[in-house]
């Protein structure tokens, strides 16, 4: 199957027609983090590790490990704040997007 | 499929061809779909297409089909579950008329952008307001820059004979577009005519099994359909789709050249009439001809050397066939069935100016607006488009505006 052209820079004659997607995952290589205007903030000492904020993220932005919530991946979180409202704890919190406030955000160190 | 019980004649191939069928266009289309037997068939019943898709449900009712039929709730989704059903692997296929044409807009771009050979039955009708219902070509010339390779027919026969032909052109492996059967709303889909018609077994040889290629969404593909290409490859996936575009004039003249040595009935890209000795032409698209072939006889018993060129394959346009067959031609006049408001030219104008602006001695051209929204044009209309013609080959000067043929 032909690579991905989403890296390179191959000409016209050399990219799969109609923009097909051949292989699968091509959207992890391309960060859309940086639409958000909010961030979530988690406090992980009420967190009950439910996971309904990982089933209703429309982005898969919730990392978990060994069925705990570990992580937000802020390449891809574009903070719609759908997470906050879900959360029964309600220990999810959105606050304006800033490099203090994403410190504040258990992440995989991106974003 | 077969519900002709009567044997008709052999023909020149040597085939048993059923009896010749009394029926219109629409029915003599939705036969060819019959025999083809795509998998989807996706429609929304419109005025004057309704004949193709009615017939085509009985079959699929009455079991003579295999087809899953997709009552959809507009066109927008019958474009769009034909993309689905195309991408998952099937062929399929649906029939609209002008406005139902521009609810599919959209969809037309994302069907040829995805490279999915889709086949469309377009009868062709005007837009509303105000409401009319009848022919003319404003749904052709709104869809013709959307990368579907067109091709227009001029009478219940040949929608019949082109649509068993789409298919082969749009599977093509240099093609892979979706591609219109254009037929004429009324005086093509309602005219009951004798069409012959080929047996099933023939039509199915003839088009074939389609072979999706290794990115079908079907079990097992790791395929997506419909990506963000943005500013990273947009502009080259278009660039793609014009050589897709280019390939297919090829395709086109060998699949209608292998049809007609099949039916005997031969088909071309541009179709003569008396142009060998002509001094002046006419260029039409569509059903009009049979009038204007009408309207040439008389003028050549009056002594006027005057032929017809009919574009039947409009899109991609045939550059180098127009050329050839006007070459020598003094003055042309160019038969508009629709108006492109505030252009320099109307659609077929101006496919002829460009076609033809680089021939060493070009013919003159003269525009003619006619039949819109259905108004009849008798040959006497197309006499007088002849002697206008004939007048400015005499003067050798070329009017600016065009003339409106039958405009009360």
């Amino acid at each position: 199957m032909p690579e991905q052209p989403m890296l390179g820079q191959p000409l016209w004659q050399q990219i799969q027609q109609g923009g097909i997607g051949v292989n699968p995952g091509s959207t992890e290589r391309v960060q859309t983090g940086d639409w958000r205007t909010e961030v979530p903030v988690i406090d992980m000492e009420r967190c009950t590790h439910c996971m309904i904020c990982w089933v209703d993220c429309p982005d898969a932005s919730f990392e978990v490990a060994n069925e705990k919530l570990i992580a937000v991946d802020l390449n891809h979180c574009k903070g719609c704040g759908i997470c906050a409202q879900v959360c029964p704890v309600k220990c999810i919190e959105m606050v304006p997007d800033s490099a203090e406030n994403r410190e504040t955000t258990p992440s995989d160190g991106a974003g | 499929m077969t519900i002709v019980q009567n044997l008709g004649q052999k023909s020149e191939s040597g085939i048993q061809l059923p009896a010749p069928q009394a029926i219109n266009g629409g029915e003599a289309v939705a036969y060819a779909m019959g025999q083809i037997d795509p998998e989807v068939v996706a429609a929304y019943p419109i005025t004057p297409q309704t004949f193709i898709i009615e017939k085509f449900s009985e079959y699929v009712a009455d079991g003579t089909v295999n087809s899953e039929y997709i009552n959809v709730e507009s066109e927008h989704a019958a474009m769009s579950a034909c993309v689905g059903a195309t991408a998952a692997g099937g062929r399929s296929q649906t029939a609209t008329s002008g406005p139902g044409l521009a609810l599919m807009y959209e969809m037309l771009w994302v069907a040829s952008g995805m490279r999915l050979p889709i086949v469309m039955h377009l009868c062709s009708r005007s837009f509303s307001a105000p409401l009319n219902i009848l022919c003319d070509h404003s749904d052709v010339m709104g869809m013709r820059e959307s990368s579907w390779p067109m091709l227009i027919g001029a009478s219940p026969q040949e929608a019949y004979d082109q649509a068993v032909v789409m298919p082969t052109i749009a599977e093509n492996k240099s093609v892979l577009l979706p591609v219109a059967n254009v037929l004429d709303g009324f005086t093509v889909t309602h005219s009951v005519e004798r069409v012959e018609v080929l047996p099933d077994e023939v039509v199915k040889e003839f088009a074939g099994e389609y072979e999706p290629d290794i990115w079908a969404l079907q079990p097992g593909s790791t395929a997506t359909f419909g990506t963000l290409d943005a500013n990273d490859f947009y502009f080259e996936h278009k660039r793609q789709q014009v050589e897709a575009m280019k390939n297919s004039l090829e395709v086109v003249r060998t699949q209608l050249n292998a049809f007609g040595e099949i039916s005997g009935r031969p088909m071309n890209l541009v179709e003569e009439y008396l142009l060998d000795d002509a001094e002046v032409a006419l260029v039409v698209l569509g059903s009009s001809e049979g009038m204007v072939r009408a309207a040439i006889d008389q003028a050549r018993k009056d002594g006027i050397k005057v032929g017809m060129l009919r574009i039947r394959l409009f899109r991609p346009f045939p550059v180098q066939d127009v050329r050839k067959a006007l070459e020598g031609i003094g003055a042309v006049g160019v038969l508009d069935r629709a108006i492109a408001f505030g252009t320099p030219g109307n659609g077929l104008m101006q496919d002829l100016a460009t076609s033809t602006r680089t021939m060493p001695d070009r013919p003159l051209l003269m525009d003619f607006v006619y039949g819109l929204g259905g108004r009849a044009t008798p040959k006497q209309l197309f006499r007088q488009a002849i002697d206008q013609v004939v007048t400015m080959n005499e003067s050798r000067v070329e009017p600016d505006e065009p003339a409106y043929l039958g405009l009360k």
